[in-house]
Protein backbone atom coordinates (compact mmCIF):
# COMPACT_ATOMS: atom_id res chain seq x y z
CA UNK A 1 0.00 0.00 0.00
CA UNK A 2 1.38 3.09 -0.78
CA UNK A 3 0.95 6.64 1.63
CA UNK A 4 -1.79 7.40 -0.81
CA UNK A 5 -3.87 4.87 0.01
CA UNK A 6 -3.10 4.84 3.95
CA UNK A 7 -4.08 8.04 4.04
CA UNK A 8 -7.10 8.27 2.20
CA UNK A 9 -8.15 5.13 3.73
CA UNK A 10 -7.04 6.21 7.38
CA UNK A 11 -9.40 9.28 6.68
CA UNK A 12 -12.17 7.64 5.40
CA UNK A 13 -12.29 5.04 8.26
CA UNK A 14 -12.20 8.48 11.06
CA UNK A 15 -15.40 10.02 9.34
CA UNK A 16 -16.98 6.37 9.95
CA UNK A 17 -15.99 6.25 13.53
CA UNK A 18 -16.64 10.08 14.56
CA UNK A 19 -20.41 9.89 13.04
CA UNK A 20 -20.88 6.50 14.45
CA UNK A 21 -19.73 8.36 17.92
CA UNK A 22 -21.92 11.72 17.30
CA UNK A 23 -24.82 9.24 16.59
CA UNK A 24 -24.56 7.23 19.44
CA UNK A 25 -24.07 10.71 21.74
CA UNK A 26 -27.37 11.58 20.17
CA UNK A 27 -25.95 14.44 19.00
CA UNK A 28 -27.01 14.11 15.13
CA UNK A 29 -30.40 13.41 13.18
CA UNK A 30 -30.12 9.94 11.29
CA UNK A 31 -30.98 12.29 7.99
CA UNK A 32 -27.49 13.95 8.19
CA UNK A 33 -25.43 11.21 9.73
CA UNK A 34 -26.71 9.16 6.61
CA UNK A 35 -25.27 11.06 3.63
CA UNK A 36 -21.44 11.60 5.57
CA UNK A 37 -21.33 7.90 6.12
CA UNK A 38 -21.76 7.39 2.92
CA UNK A 39 -19.23 9.59 1.88
CA UNK A 40 -17.15 8.25 4.53
CA UNK A 41 -16.99 4.88 2.86
CA UNK A 42 -16.58 6.05 -0.26
CA UNK A 43 -13.84 7.75 0.49
CA UNK A 44 -13.08 4.42 2.02
CA UNK A 45 -13.71 2.57 -1.17
CA UNK A 46 -11.75 4.61 -3.42
CA UNK A 47 -8.97 4.10 -1.45
CA UNK A 48 -8.83 0.57 -1.43
CA UNK A 49 -9.50 0.35 -4.70
CA UNK A 50 -8.51 3.65 -6.72
CA UNK A 51 -9.12 1.61 -9.94
CA UNK A 52 -12.95 1.29 -9.30
CA UNK A 53 -12.73 5.31 -10.20
CA UNK A 54 -10.23 4.84 -13.39
CA UNK A 55 -12.97 2.64 -14.21
CA UNK A 56 -15.70 4.73 -13.94
CA UNK A 57 -14.19 7.77 -15.24
CA UNK A 58 -13.78 5.30 -18.56
CA UNK A 59 -17.37 4.55 -18.58
CA UNK A 60 -18.04 8.31 -18.51
CA UNK A 61 -15.46 8.85 -20.90
CA UNK A 62 -13.97 11.36 -18.35
CA UNK A 63 -10.34 11.92 -19.59
CA UNK A 64 -8.63 12.17 -15.98
CA UNK A 65 -10.28 10.09 -13.03
CA UNK A 66 -9.41 13.06 -10.88
CA UNK A 67 -11.36 15.72 -12.28
CA UNK A 68 -14.35 13.29 -11.85
CA UNK A 69 -13.72 12.98 -8.33
CA UNK A 70 -13.46 16.85 -7.76
CA UNK A 71 -16.51 17.25 -10.11
CA UNK A 72 -18.65 15.17 -7.83
CA UNK A 73 -16.78 16.13 -4.68
CA UNK A 74 -18.07 19.50 -5.46
CA UNK A 75 -21.76 18.97 -6.69
CA UNK A 76 -22.18 16.70 -3.20
CA UNK A 77 -20.87 19.59 -1.04
CA UNK A 78 -23.27 22.30 -3.29
CA UNK A 79 -25.85 20.11 -2.44
CA UNK A 80 -25.18 19.65 1.20
CA UNK A 81 -25.13 23.78 0.81
CA UNK A 82 -28.83 24.08 -0.67
CA UNK A 83 -29.77 21.44 1.65
CA UNK A 84 -28.46 23.06 4.94
CA UNK A 85 -29.96 26.82 3.70
CA UNK A 86 -33.15 24.96 3.26
CA UNK A 87 -33.47 23.71 6.84
CA UNK A 88 -32.32 27.20 8.50
CA UNK A 89 -35.17 28.83 6.41
CA UNK A 90 -37.59 26.03 7.95
CA UNK A 91 -36.31 26.72 11.05
CA UNK A 92 -36.27 30.58 11.22
CA UNK A 93 -39.82 30.23 10.38
CA UNK A 94 -40.90 27.58 13.03
CA UNK A 95 -38.42 30.08 15.46
CA UNK A 96 -40.48 32.93 14.61
CA UNK A 97 -44.27 31.00 15.00
CA UNK A 98 -43.10 29.97 18.31
CA UNK A 99 -42.08 33.42 19.05
CA UNK A 100 -45.56 34.92 18.13
CA UNK A 101 -46.91 31.69 19.93
CA UNK A 102 -44.70 32.78 23.37
CA UNK A 103 -45.38 36.40 22.87
CA UNK A 104 -49.39 35.53 22.49
CA UNK A 105 -49.47 33.05 25.64
CA UNK A 106 -47.42 35.57 27.64
CA UNK A 107 -50.11 38.27 26.89
CA UNK A 108 -52.62 35.83 28.18
CA UNK A 109 -50.32 35.20 31.34
CA UNK A 110 -49.45 37.98 32.73
CA UNK A 111 -51.51 40.85 31.82
CA UNK A 112 -54.92 42.39 31.41
CA UNK A 113 -58.26 40.04 30.58
CA UNK A 114 -58.11 39.27 27.44
CA UNK A 115 -61.03 40.83 25.22
CA UNK A 116 -64.09 38.78 25.11
CA UNK B 1 -68.55 46.53 1.68
CA UNK B 2 -69.54 46.65 5.33
CA UNK B 3 -67.04 48.52 7.86
CA UNK B 4 -65.40 47.11 10.30
CA UNK B 5 -67.08 46.72 13.99
CA UNK B 6 -63.99 45.50 15.75
CA UNK B 7 -60.93 47.12 14.79
CA UNK B 8 -57.72 46.54 16.60
CA UNK B 9 -54.51 48.57 17.17
CA UNK B 10 -51.62 47.29 15.97
CA UNK B 11 -48.15 49.42 16.87
CA UNK B 12 -45.02 47.91 16.12
CA UNK B 13 -42.36 49.21 18.25
CA UNK B 14 -38.42 48.75 19.13
CA UNK B 15 -36.81 50.46 21.08
CA UNK B 16 -39.33 53.73 21.15
CA UNK B 17 -39.86 54.26 25.00
CA UNK B 18 -39.97 57.51 24.24
CA UNK B 19 -42.87 57.95 22.09
CA UNK B 20 -45.65 54.59 22.43
CA UNK B 21 -47.13 56.04 25.24
CA UNK B 22 -48.03 59.34 23.35
CA UNK B 23 -49.03 57.45 20.30
CA UNK B 24 -51.14 55.06 22.60
CA UNK B 25 -52.86 57.76 23.82
CA UNK B 26 -53.36 60.03 20.63
CA UNK B 27 -54.92 56.32 19.42
CA UNK B 28 -57.54 56.18 21.86
CA UNK B 29 -58.11 59.89 21.68
CA UNK B 30 -58.94 59.04 17.91
CA UNK B 31 -60.34 55.51 17.95
CA UNK B 32 -62.48 55.37 21.66
CA UNK B 33 -64.30 52.37 20.06
CA UNK B 34 -61.22 50.60 19.37
CA UNK B 35 -58.73 48.02 20.99
CA UNK B 36 -55.19 49.09 21.27
CA UNK B 37 -52.52 46.17 20.73
CA UNK B 38 -48.77 47.37 20.86
CA UNK B 39 -46.05 44.32 19.68
CA UNK B 40 -42.62 45.13 21.71
CA UNK B 41 -40.20 43.53 19.10
CA UNK B 42 -37.93 42.47 21.98
CA UNK B 43 -36.58 46.00 22.23
CA UNK B 44 -33.44 46.73 24.62
CA UNK B 45 -35.00 49.75 25.97
CA UNK B 46 -37.72 50.35 28.23
CA UNK B 47 -40.29 50.47 25.57
CA UNK B 48 -42.27 46.90 27.69
CA UNK B 49 -41.78 48.88 30.53
CA UNK B 50 -43.42 51.86 29.23
CA UNK B 51 -45.95 49.56 27.57
CA UNK B 52 -47.21 47.84 30.09
CA UNK B 53 -48.46 51.44 31.67
CA UNK B 54 -50.57 52.36 28.80
CA UNK B 55 -53.90 50.87 28.82
CA UNK B 56 -52.87 48.74 25.62
CA UNK B 57 -52.90 45.28 25.15
CA UNK B 58 -49.36 44.15 24.98
CA UNK B 59 -47.22 41.34 23.03
CA UNK B 60 -43.36 41.20 24.00
CA UNK B 61 -41.46 39.32 21.19
CA UNK B 62 -39.11 37.01 22.71
CA UNK B 63 -36.40 37.86 20.09
CA UNK B 64 -36.33 40.44 17.42
CA UNK B 65 -38.48 39.65 14.27
CA UNK B 66 -38.45 42.99 12.80
CA UNK B 67 -41.78 44.96 11.23
CA UNK B 68 -43.13 42.17 9.49
CA UNK B 69 -42.61 39.85 12.46
CA UNK B 70 -44.34 42.35 15.06
CA UNK B 71 -47.30 42.43 12.67
CA UNK B 72 -47.96 38.63 12.08
CA UNK B 73 -48.11 38.53 15.74
CA UNK B 74 -50.39 41.41 15.59
CA UNK B 75 -52.41 39.53 12.96
CA UNK B 76 -52.72 36.10 14.77
CA UNK B 77 -53.56 37.78 18.30
CA UNK B 78 -56.43 39.74 15.59
CA UNK B 79 -57.56 36.49 14.20
CA UNK B 80 -57.52 34.62 17.64
CA UNK B 81 -59.60 36.82 19.00
CA UNK B 82 -62.09 37.73 16.48
CA UNK B 83 -61.45 41.54 14.96
CA UNK B 84 -62.66 42.03 11.81
CA UNK B 85 -59.79 45.16 11.01
CA UNK B 86 -56.09 46.08 11.60
CA UNK B 87 -55.07 49.07 11.46
CA UNK B 88 -51.15 49.66 11.65
CA UNK B 89 -49.83 52.57 13.71
CA UNK B 90 -45.50 53.22 13.91
CA UNK B 91 -44.76 53.49 17.21
CA UNK B 92 -42.04 56.29 16.40
CA UNK B 93 -44.86 58.80 16.46
CA UNK B 94 -44.69 59.95 12.82
CA UNK B 95 -48.18 58.61 11.76
CA UNK B 96 -51.24 60.94 13.24
CA UNK B 97 -53.72 58.68 14.43
CA UNK B 98 -56.20 61.69 13.41
CA UNK B 99 -56.35 60.38 10.27
CA UNK B 100 -57.00 56.62 10.72
CA UNK B 101 -61.14 57.25 10.79
CA UNK B 102 -60.89 58.63 7.52
CA UNK B 103 -58.38 55.10 6.89
CA UNK B 104 -61.27 52.99 8.52
CA UNK B 105 -63.98 54.56 6.74
CA UNK B 106 -62.29 53.84 3.09
CA UNK B 107 -62.91 50.58 3.79
CA UNK B 108 -65.64 50.61 2.34
CA UNK B 109 -64.57 50.31 -0.92
CA UNK B 110 -61.47 48.48 -0.75
CA UNK B 111 -60.00 45.43 1.55
CA UNK B 112 -56.47 47.68 2.58
CA UNK B 113 -56.10 50.88 2.44
CA UNK B 114 -52.81 52.54 2.84
CA UNK B 115 -52.31 56.25 4.51
CA UNK B 116 -50.03 57.89 2.03
CA UNK B 117 -47.64 61.30 2.19
CA UNK B 118 -49.01 64.22 0.27
CA UNK B 119 -47.00 64.21 -2.78
CA UNK B 120 -44.69 67.05 -2.24
CA UNK B 121 -45.42 67.71 1.36
CA UNK B 122 -42.54 66.71 3.56
CA UNK B 123 -40.98 65.34 0.50
CA UNK B 124 -37.11 65.89 0.57
CA UNK B 125 -35.31 66.42 -2.83
CA UNK B 126 -34.33 62.49 -4.09
CA UNK B 127 -32.06 61.67 -7.19
CA UNK B 128 -29.98 58.57 -8.49
CA UNK B 129 -31.08 55.04 -7.86
CA UNK B 130 -33.35 56.18 -4.64
CA UNK B 131 -35.50 58.15 -7.03
CA UNK B 132 -35.70 55.53 -9.67
CA UNK B 133 -36.81 53.09 -6.91
CA UNK B 134 -39.62 55.15 -5.90
CA UNK B 135 -40.82 55.67 -9.05
CA UNK B 136 -40.16 51.57 -9.69
CA UNK B 137 -42.26 50.86 -6.99
CA UNK B 138 -45.32 53.62 -7.42
CA UNK B 139 -45.19 52.38 -10.91
CA UNK B 140 -45.26 48.26 -10.59
CA UNK B 141 -47.50 48.41 -7.66
CA UNK B 142 -50.22 50.73 -9.24
CA UNK B 143 -50.11 48.21 -11.85
CA UNK B 144 -49.97 45.23 -9.85
CA UNK B 145 -52.99 46.67 -7.79
CA UNK B 146 -55.26 48.53 -9.87
CA UNK B 147 -54.73 51.00 -7.84
CA UNK B 148 -53.05 54.99 -7.63
CA UNK B 149 -50.39 54.23 -5.01
CA UNK B 150 -47.59 57.25 -4.60
CA UNK B 151 -46.37 56.10 -1.12
CA UNK B 152 -46.22 51.90 -1.27
CA UNK B 153 -44.02 51.67 1.86
CA UNK B 154 -45.89 54.02 4.47
CA UNK B 155 -47.02 51.40 7.40
CA UNK B 156 -49.67 53.54 8.21
CA UNK B 157 -52.29 51.43 6.93
CA UNK B 158 -56.03 49.20 7.77
CA UNK B 159 -56.85 45.60 6.63
CA UNK B 160 -60.32 44.03 6.87
CA UNK B 161 -61.07 40.37 8.29
CA UNK B 162 -60.44 38.79 4.89
CA UNK B 163 -56.79 40.83 4.37
CA UNK B 164 -56.28 40.13 7.96
CA UNK B 165 -56.84 36.62 8.00
CA UNK B 166 -54.67 36.38 4.73
CA UNK B 167 -51.82 38.51 6.48
CA UNK B 168 -52.05 36.12 9.80
CA UNK B 169 -50.56 33.23 7.18
CA UNK B 170 -48.27 35.12 5.23
CA UNK B 171 -46.97 37.91 6.58
CA UNK B 172 -43.23 38.35 5.03
CA UNK B 173 -40.65 39.00 8.00
CA UNK B 174 -37.95 40.36 5.59
CA UNK B 175 -37.33 43.74 5.06
CA UNK B 176 -39.59 45.95 2.56
CA UNK B 177 -41.51 42.40 2.72
CA UNK B 178 -44.05 43.68 5.06
CA UNK B 179 -44.79 46.72 2.58
CA UNK B 180 -43.66 46.08 -0.82
CA UNK B 181 -44.35 42.17 -1.01
CA UNK B 182 -47.63 42.19 1.21
CA UNK B 183 -49.14 44.73 -1.78
CA UNK B 184 -48.20 42.07 -4.12
CA UNK B 185 -49.79 39.32 -1.94
CA UNK B 186 -53.00 41.01 -1.51
CA UNK B 187 -53.19 42.13 -5.05
CA UNK B 188 -52.81 38.49 -6.27
CA UNK B 189 -55.57 37.03 -3.36
CA UNK B 190 -58.08 39.17 -5.73
CA UNK B 191 -58.21 41.92 -3.01
CA UNK B 192 -58.55 45.14 -3.61
CA UNK B 193 -56.41 48.43 -1.75
CA UNK B 194 -56.94 52.24 -1.98
CA UNK B 195 -54.72 55.11 -1.10
CA UNK B 196 -55.68 57.99 1.36
CA UNK B 197 -53.57 60.78 1.71
CA UNK B 198 -52.32 61.39 5.13
CA UNK B 199 -49.67 63.87 6.65
CA UNK B 200 -46.53 62.16 8.06
CA UNK B 201 -45.05 64.23 11.27
CA UNK B 202 -40.93 64.43 11.31
CA UNK B 203 -39.38 61.11 12.37
CA UNK B 204 -37.25 61.55 15.65
CA UNK B 205 -34.94 59.30 13.91
CA UNK B 206 -34.00 61.56 10.82
CA UNK B 207 -34.03 61.17 7.26
CA UNK B 208 -32.95 57.55 5.51
CA UNK B 209 -29.43 58.08 3.93
CA UNK B 210 -28.85 59.53 1.05
CA UNK B 211 -25.65 57.46 0.05
CA UNK B 212 -25.89 56.34 -3.15
CA UNK B 213 -24.08 53.20 -2.57
CA UNK B 214 -27.01 52.63 0.02
CA UNK B 215 -29.72 53.97 -2.28
CA UNK B 216 -28.67 51.30 -5.25
CA UNK B 217 -29.03 48.71 -2.41
CA UNK B 218 -32.48 49.82 -1.42
CA UNK B 219 -33.43 49.75 -5.37
CA UNK B 220 -32.01 46.38 -5.44
CA UNK B 221 -34.12 45.54 -2.44
CA UNK B 222 -37.27 46.64 -4.34
CA UNK B 223 -36.45 44.51 -7.16
CA UNK B 224 -36.17 41.50 -5.16
CA UNK B 225 -39.25 42.14 -3.01
CA UNK B 226 -41.44 42.68 -6.00
CA UNK B 227 -40.03 39.50 -7.50
CA UNK B 228 -40.77 37.53 -4.40
CA UNK B 229 -44.19 38.46 -3.88
CA UNK B 230 -44.57 37.57 -7.76
CA UNK B 231 -42.89 34.32 -7.75
CA UNK B 232 -43.71 32.73 -4.29
CA UNK B 233 -46.32 30.21 -3.88
CA UNK B 234 -49.10 31.72 -1.39
CA UNK B 235 -52.42 29.53 0.02
CA UNK B 236 -55.36 32.17 -1.14
CA UNK B 237 -58.02 29.44 -0.46
CA UNK B 238 -60.31 31.16 2.53
CA UNK B 239 -60.45 28.31 5.20
CA UNK B 240 -56.66 27.41 4.74
CA UNK B 241 -56.43 28.25 8.60
CA UNK B 242 -53.11 29.14 10.86
CA UNK B 243 -53.40 27.39 14.11
CA UNK B 244 -55.26 30.18 16.24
Amino acid sequence: MNDVKIVSLVGGIAIVLVMVELLRRRQLKEKYAVLWLAVALAVAVLAVAPGLLDAVAGWLSVADPVNLLLFVGMLVLLSVCVHLSWECSRLEDETRSLAEEIALLRNLVEQREPPP
Amino acid sequence: MPLPSRVLVVIPAYNEEATVAGVVQEVRAALPSADVLLVDDCSTDGTRAVALTTAAQVLTLPINLGVGGAMRAGFRYALRYGYDAVLQVDGDGQHDPQDAPRLIAALADADLVIGARFAGTGDYDVRGPRRWAMRLLARTLSRVTGARLTDATSGFRVCNGRTLELFARHYPAEYLGDTVETLVIVARAGLTVAQVPVTMRDRAGGQPSQSPVRAAVYLFRVVLALGLGRLRRYDFAEGVRVPV
